[in-house]
């Protein structure tokens, strides 16, 4: 009975192992793809795919095996502005560098 | 957990805006010093580090559905891969050593301006985060204790969580690392 009430995950949010290991693949398949993608001249792209796949694969273990996902609003939003917090960082530090 | 957590994001963020202005500032320097790095053992490293994640992310399950032993088993499998991914840097660091570059060599004095920057921050950055595996590894080695004595199980289990929290964040970061310092060349 309580096997069956953690397979719908709605008390524990226990994620069923395959699920887990499908994340795993996906996670695999992005590292092999920033791998070659690296290889291939892109000019000034390299940079904006490379971190556009970590920002999917770090969502991807944020979301899921973190279990960010399941977590109620008010919290997922202090993890947001936490997220923007530092993004702010990084804009501003580049408004100054930018325009010198 | 989740606010030390945010206090880890600050402390690597920081390191990452240093980064950025450096590397916007020395673009083509620390494009040849990242030739230095081997691609591969990066690879492998990134690799090891997401199975280690999953792993851990599988130990959590295993103690909710009420399975002690299979739950230590897969820490013990993290932490195994915990050392892999430190033997692999041990390895990589001791062949920059052995070239000659370690911070303040004088091989690497010579270099120009950025990519000394570039291998400062090398040093600092994978240092610090490998200091991390150290840490989140003994963190689940006393996890691994907990589970075998029934301190945690199928009830509680929030340490356990906890540890994995922290396992998976020392992961993201790699995750980060792993592209700006080995895949710019």
């Amino acid at each position: 009975m309580t096997e069956h009430l953690q397979e719908h995950g709605q008390e524990t949010h226990s994620i069923g192992y395959g699920r887990y290991a499908l994340i795993w693949v996906g996670l695999m398949g992005l590292t092999g793809a920033t791998v070659a993608l690296a290889g291939i001249q892109l000019g000034r792209w390299v940079i904006i795919t490379a971190l556009t796949i970590a920002s999917i694969k770090g969502l991807l273990v944020l979301n899921i095996f973190m279990h960010m996902r399941f977590e109620d609003k008010v919290f997922r939003l202090f993890t947001l502005v936490a997220g923007v917090v530092l993004m702010i960082f990084l804009v501003l530090t580049f408004f100054d560098y930018a325009f010198r | 957990m989740w606010l030390f957590l945010f206090t880890e994001l600050i402390l690597f963020g920081g390191l990452f805006v240093v980064y950025a202005v450096y590397r916007f500032l020395h673009q083509a320097e620390f494009e040849l010093a990242a030739k230095e790095l081997d691609t591969l053992i990066g690879t492998i490293n990134t690799m090891v580090l997401l199975t280690s994640s999953l792993t851990v992310a599988l130990s959590l399950t295993a103690i909710q559905r009420g399975k002690p032993k299979l739950s230590l088993l897969l820490v013990g499998i993290t932490i195994a891969l915990a050392l892999v991914f430190l033997v692999n840097k041990y390895f990589e660091w001791s062949h920059k050593f052995s070239v000659g570059l370690y911070p303040q060599s004088p091989e690497l004095l010579n270099k120009p301006p950025g990519e000394i920057l570039y291998f400062g921050l090398y040093f600092v950055m994978t240092g610090l985060h490998a200091l991390h595996v150290i840490i989140g590894a003994v963190i689940l080695a006393v996890m691994m204790r907990l589970i075998a004595r029934g301190v945690i199980t199928k009830d509680s289990y929030v340490k356990l969580e906890a540890g994995a929290l922290y396992w998976h964040l020392v992961d993201i970061i790699w995750i980060f690392l792993f592209p700006l310092f080995y895949l710019i060349q």
